[in-house]
């Protein structure tokens, strides 16, 4: 009774077809409140197509999302992101021509900005602070990555998922974001996380579920991942374990 | 610093354009007739900017490539000849509060009637082929032939006579050069349009919507915003819009006809393709270009007017090969 209610996101047995390929076969996991669960997986994967199709952008052919308590599997993305899932991207869906400041307003309610909810993000991500009303296409990789989780953040949420937001930035970004994720993850917020770095996903992963050819082949406690290296290598293979 | 300059010069140099252009055809063409041409480019650009102006919102919120924009551009003509008929004792005295009040009255039933018309065909039709483009174009080709068929039977095959109001016949003189005062008008109410068009897609939400859509349409769905309801009010818009430009187009050239919006079809495509899909101020700078290109080769080399315009584009499209103000990917 308890770990059902314990559990914000569900998937059961969900299929994903993009055009005439099936990517996901059957993906079934968990995502409990208050914890960070790290998608893994290699390339291709599904680890994407996974995030996706809970936001409704690529739609389930089977199975169930249910999102507390409620199955969300036929609902529209904007249906969906409104019931407190915000969406991180892996290629941060920023717009570039709107400025820093539109971006974030744009992920606010009718009401604008919370003052201590924009103190906070920008608290958080001080960068922003300076470009607020430069155009984000102007940004460095590693500021958009920034602009990206701050608008995801910039309300109350109740369910993040994050597409590698770590890829491709340098190693000071890296530590700066992860930083970040830590402090989301001390608010006790919810957040599905995908990543290929195996050292980040460690840092701020309570949970962990690993993914292959489109099914899910792990599930877990970070924790004990982190401490069997035969399982890494088995489950990732020696790259990702070594954190590359 | 310095490594920034061209950076700098790469951004800045399609506004330089339109200017750049305006003061080379001066010593070439000479005061006097050059002040009368550039407010006739102007105004001419004003009203394609109207009509493309939707258009380009269209495609860059959708994809969607609406062939058949001609005939909301037609419709907001015939609009205009409907109502300014019953306003004749308006337009014909020599009030300018009167003459500007049956114009104004024409506008906004124009903008109504092709609005309206642009509901029902979002509904009807482009709701249909949403994300197949060669559907679009044989749909949207087959339903301007429709209504503009249904125009001539409502309004018969004819060419319709649509003389400007009594006090905007006229021109009013400028050192040497003549204006005719209709074009001061359309180009007041055309930058008025644009003005109105300009705060509301930068000072609104639902304008920051928009403009966020065009860019990156899923992204803004994942932030909670319909985009197929945002599409709706657009379109409406749009064609509204068009509406406007054609009433204001059939006003200027005294006369309508059922392909009166074709034959600004090309030059609308023309504009689009130099402004660059999608964006609105790519747009606008593109129509005044096409407006002032027109009139001045017209007046220069008069041989050369008519492929004026697909030469500039030509040009442009050599400089930036998606356009002046070219949008980000979307998906």
């Amino acid at each position: 009774m308890s770990e059902t209610a314990d559990i914000l996101l569900r998937l059961e047995s969900v299929f994903t077809n993009i055009g005439r390929y099936r990517i996901l076969h059957g993906v079934d996991f968990s995502v409990r409140r208050g914890r960070v669960t790290a998608l893994l997986g290699r390339n291709g994967a599904g680890k994407t197509t996974t995030l996706r199709t809970i936001m409704g952008l690529w739609k389930a052919r089977l199975g169930k999302i249910v999102f507390d308590g409620q199955a969300i599997t036929a609902l529209e993305t904007p249906h969906i992101a409104r019931r407190g899932i915000a969406y991180v991207p892996e290629n941060m869906g920023i717009f570039g021509k709107l400025t820093v400041r539109e971006n974030m307003l744009l992920a606010t309610g009718r009401t604008g900005f919370a003052q201590d909810q924009l103190d906070r993000v920008l608290e958080s991500f001080p960068a922003l602070k300076m470009k607020w009303d430069s155009p984000a296409g102007s940004l460095s990789g590693g500021q958009k990555q920034m602009l990206a989780i701050g608008r995801a953040i910039i309300e109350p949420r109740r369910l993040l998922l994050i597409d590698e937001p770590t890829k491709g930035l340098s190693p000071a970004m890296v530590d700066q974001l992860v930083a970040a994720l830590l402090r989301l993850k001390r608010e006790h917020t919810t957040i599905l996380l995908v990543e290929q770095n195996f050292r980040v996903a460690e840092a701020v992963g309570d949970d962990v579920a690993v993914m292959d050819e489109g099914r899910i082949i792990h599930t877990g406690e970070m924790a004990a991942l982190a401490a069997n290296h035969a399982l890494q290598h088995r489950l990732l293979g020696l790259s990702m374990a070594d954190g590359v | 610093m310095n490594s920034d300059w061209p950076k700098k010069l790469q951004q800045w140099a399609p506004y330089a354009l339109t200017p750049l252009v305006v003061i080379a055809a001066l010593p070439a063409i000479g005061p006097g007739p050059w002040l009368t041409l550039t407010v006739a480019g102007l105004t001419m650009g004003i009203m394609l900017f109207m009509v493309a102006a939707g258009l380009t919102l269209i495609f860059g919120l959708m994809d969607v490539l609406n062939f058949a924009h001609a005939a909301f551009v037609a419709v907001g003509a015939y609009i205009a000849v409907s109502v300014l008929g019953p306003l004749a004792g308006w337009t014909n005295e020599t009030s300018l509060a009167l003459n500007i009040a049956a114009l104004l009255v024409a506008l906004v039933a124009a903008a109504i009637a092709s609005g309206s018309l642009g509901f029902v065909f979002e509904r009807v039709i482009i709701r249909q082929v949403y994300g197949a483009p060669l559907r679009q174009i044989l749909i949207t080709i087959g339903a301007l032939t429709v209504i503009e068929q249904l125009i001539i039977v409502i309004w018969g095959p004819q060419a319709i006579p649509l003389p400007k109001p009594a006090m905007l016949r006229g021109s009013v003189f400028v050192g040497s050069s003549s204006i005719e005062t209709y074009r001061l008008f359309a180009l007041f109410v055309g930058l008025a349009i644009a003005l109105a068009m300009h705060l509301f897609l930068t000072r609104t939400r639902l304008g920051l919507v928009v403009r966020a859509g065009v860019e990156d349409r899923e992204m803004i769905q994942a932030l909670g915003y319909h985009i197929r309801r945002v599409f709706i009010g657009v379109f409406m818009a749009g064609t509204a819009l068009a509406g406007v430009g054609g009433m204001m187009w059939a006003q200027y050239q005294a006369v309508v006809n059922s392909q009166i919006g074709d034959s600004m079809t090309i030059l609308v495509f023309i504009i689009l393709i130099i402004g660059g899909l999608g964006s609105v101020g790519g747009c606008f700078i593109g129509a005044i270009l096409v407006g002032l290109t027109t009139n001045y080769v017209g007046f220069l080399a008069p041989k050369l007017a008519l492929g004026s315009n697909i030469l500039l584009m030509a040009l442009i499209l050599l400089w930036r090969p998606r356009g002046l103000f070219p949008l980000a990917e979307h998906h």
